[in-house]
């Protein structure tokens, strides 16, 4: 048992430094000058596969059974539904603020949804 | 009669109860940030205009601290493991290590928001401004949540070592896994805030 947790050992020192190593391309991905929608994406694919490592490894999801597995990919998938879903229904008019009917608020123009 | 599956874990689901309600926790936690992460989404795509983070953050105080995070993140894990190799004194100095990262790490904070404070940016000033200052406020919250956890579990806590070693590696191994949730946190949260 004592070698099975030396081995961990060495393998969280790995995925330490391959963290910092993704922190550094986070910084660096940063600079390219691709416009904000694709850098964005790009920070966040970064920051997935950064992620991806700390709860594989840090919280040993690896060692759990496929089941929780599946289960908790089930949950980030709705959750970015979630998240996304309010998104689509704003995409054809972004950057333009929206006001709400009030006596006191000037008349919103017409927006086709 | 006793609670089942406080130490042992259940045949088929291959987990004891802290592991499950941890994990419950985590997703109640889940909610929380995808709720703040949301309304930064919306908030950006309905804004006018939106500063770069790097304008008005300062980058090289985020990636320290994200750095910080991650070490702290290491030496959890690591504290976690010394249990399991029955290294009490070992488990001591990577939980005091971790504790001493987590309060580095608000340091770093507290110098970057009286940063904000004394050039007059205010929640209220933006909305930029409000969302960075509510989603790193409440991260920080979680931050000192975790700091009492385990100080709790470096000093009094400890004593369960000795009445009853497995359950207090579960708590550790619980301890840990919502400290990895944190730094989950700021790993999403530092390029969104500070690099785009």
């Amino acid at each position: 048992m004592s070698t099975d947790v030396q081995a961990h050992i060495k393998l969280y020192k790995k995925i330490g430094v391959a963290l910092m190593v993704l922190t550094v391309v986070t910084v660096l991905a940063s600079k390219i000058p691709v416009g904000v929608a694709l850098g964005v994406v790009l920070a966040l694919i970064i920051a997935t596969v950064k992620g991806s490592l700390v709860v594989t490894y840090f919280m040993h999801l690896v060692e759990e059974r496929k089941s929780i597995c599946w289960m908790l990919l089930l949950t980030a998938f709705f959750f970015i539904v979630l998240i996304f879903i309010p998104i689509l229904g704003y995409l054809d008019h972004t950057g333009k603020p929206m006001t709400l009917p009030n006596a006191n608020a000037p008349v919103a123009e017409e927006t086709t949804h | 009669m006793e609670i089942p599956y406080i130490v042992e874990k259940r045949a088929d689901t291959g987990l004891n109860n802290v592991k499950l309600g941890i994990w419950l926790f985590l997703a109640s936690e889940v909610m929380l940030f995808g709720a703040l992460f949301s309304s930064y989404v919306l908030l950006r795509l309905m804004a006018i205009d939106w500063p770069e983070g790097s304008a008005v953050l300062n980058v090289p105080m985020g990636t320290f601290n994200t750095v910080v995070l991650i070490t702290s993140s290491v030496t959890m894990v690591m504290a976690y493991a010394s249990l399991k190799m029955d290294n009490l004194s070992g488990f001591k100095k990577y939980m005091a290590a971790t504790i001493g990262l987590s309060l580095l790490f608000m340091v770093v904070k507290g110098f970057e928001y009286s940063h904000e404070f004394d050039i007059g940016n205010f929640p209220a000033t933006s909305t930029y401004l409000a969302i960075y200052f509510t989603m790193t406020g409440f991260h920080a919250l979680h931050i000192i949540g975790g700091v009492i956890v385990n100080t709790y579990f470096l000093f009094p806590g400890s004593k369960m070592w000795v009445t009853n070693k497995q359950q207090f590696i579960n708590r550790i191994e619980a301890a840990g896994l919502y400290w990895h949730f944190v730094d989950l946190v700021w790993i999403f949260l530092f390029p969104i805030l500070y690099l785009t």
